[in-house]
């Protein structure tokens, strides 16, 4: 498993939630709201979709590519489960104190297995995914962690997924 | 400290190569499959029979269109967490995940006394109230099996039975990816 995008530097939610939302046209509305739910399967589906919204191929097509260059959808496409593309996860959370806290988030940070890191305001205010190649080197991971930032690792790895139909209608 | 994978599903190296086609995304193209098909030198009905069987496996989870949230304006998430009766945990964990506004829903072991929630469940919206909302909705649906706990009475100290982290900045933000 390799992350391939590159790390975006913390970001403070505050500073970019105000500017961050687009105005969208009623098509683009249309096309966000139904493809959250799934694209058929079939040779031609931006013609299947254009038909249930009574618009065309093409307009759906031009509208699609539009969204995803914008970034509006940051995915689209199949949806592969992360653990069936090989390696292993797991969550994991540090109770860091407040001096130290920069400091701990380059150390785990520095880790090119960390996938996610998110500050969170709780005593465990750090909140991880590490994200390798097999289980032992997920110990291996958070071992390296408690021994670099003198802290004690919460590994919290799934034991049971549940379905979700998530649906952020526009 | 324990770790529990996912059992792997066993992928022929033309689900490998299908998947570092499609990893980024589906062509948006009069024929996306036709497309793929071609890159892996087979028919279409094979692409499509592939990517069925995929879906049936659970390897693919949808085909669909993933919006960055706070582009659509629901710019606050928290992670909900819940001590819940483990003998009922997978029939609830079950009905949270079928809420609308949860992205993520996962049972993770405890590590009394310091951590003694066992359901996550990630909530989005548009508002810091409406995710107050969402707890308060996830709250009714779980009243009859939080656990009630009291670690230290001589201290009187109460564990709660759930909680909300929301997140106040993001420390580092990768992809996941097939290796080649």
């Amino acid at each position: 498993m390799d992350n391939s995008s590159s790390p975006s530097t913390t970001k403070n939610m505050s500073k970019s939630r105000k500017c961050q939302t687009v105005e969208l046209s009623a098509l683009e509305k249309q096309l966000i709201n139904l493809l959250q739910h799934g694209l058929p399967v079939c040779e031609r589906p931006f013609a299947q979709i254009a038909e249930e919204i009574s618009s065309t191929e093409q307009a759906v097509i031009e509208c699609l590519t539009k969204l995803r260059s914008e970034k509006v959808l940051t995915r689209f496409g199949p949806m592969f489960d992360a653990a069936s593309l090989g390696g292993a996860f797991t969550l994991a959370a540090l109770a860091v104190p407040e001096a130290d806290f920069d400091f701990v988030t380059e150390q785990v940070n520095s880790f090119e297995q960390i996938a996610h890191n998110y500050r969170r305001d709780h005593d465990f205010n750090m909140w991880f995914v590490i994200a390798t190649e097999s289980a032992e080197e997920i110990e291996k991971v958070a071992q390296a962690i408690e021994r670099k930032t003198g802290l004690k690792v919460l590994n919290v790895p799934k034991l049971k997924e549940f379905y979700v139909s998530l649906y952020l209608p526009v | 400290m324990s770790t529990i994978t996912q059992e792997q599903e066993k992928l022929t190296d033309q689900e490998r190569q299908y998947i570092l086609l499609t990893q980024n995304g589906l062509p948006i193209i009069q024929e996306p499959y036709h497309a793929i098909a071609e890159q892996m030198n087979i028919s279409v009905e094979q692409v499509l029979s592939l990517t069925k069987s995929m879906q049936e496996r659970g390897v693919i989870r949808r085909i669909a269109a993933v919006p960055n949230h706070y582009k659509l304006g629901y710019q606050f998430n928290g992670m909900t967490v819940w001590d819940i009766d483990d003998e009922q945990a997978e029939k609830f964990g079950d009905a949270v995940g079928r809420l609308p506004f949860v992205s993520h829903c996962y049972l993770r072991p405890r590590f009394l006394p310091e951590w003694n929630y066992n359901l996550f469940a990630m909530v989005h919206g548009k508002t810091e109230e409406s995710i107050a909302k969402y707890r308060g909705q996830i709250k009714e649906l779980l009243k009859e099996v939080l656990v009630t706990r009291n670690h230290d009475s001589s201290q009187d100290i109460i564990t709660k039975s759930n909680d909300m982290l929301t997140s106040t900045a993001i420390l580092k933000k990768t992809g996941l990816r097939l290796k080649k």
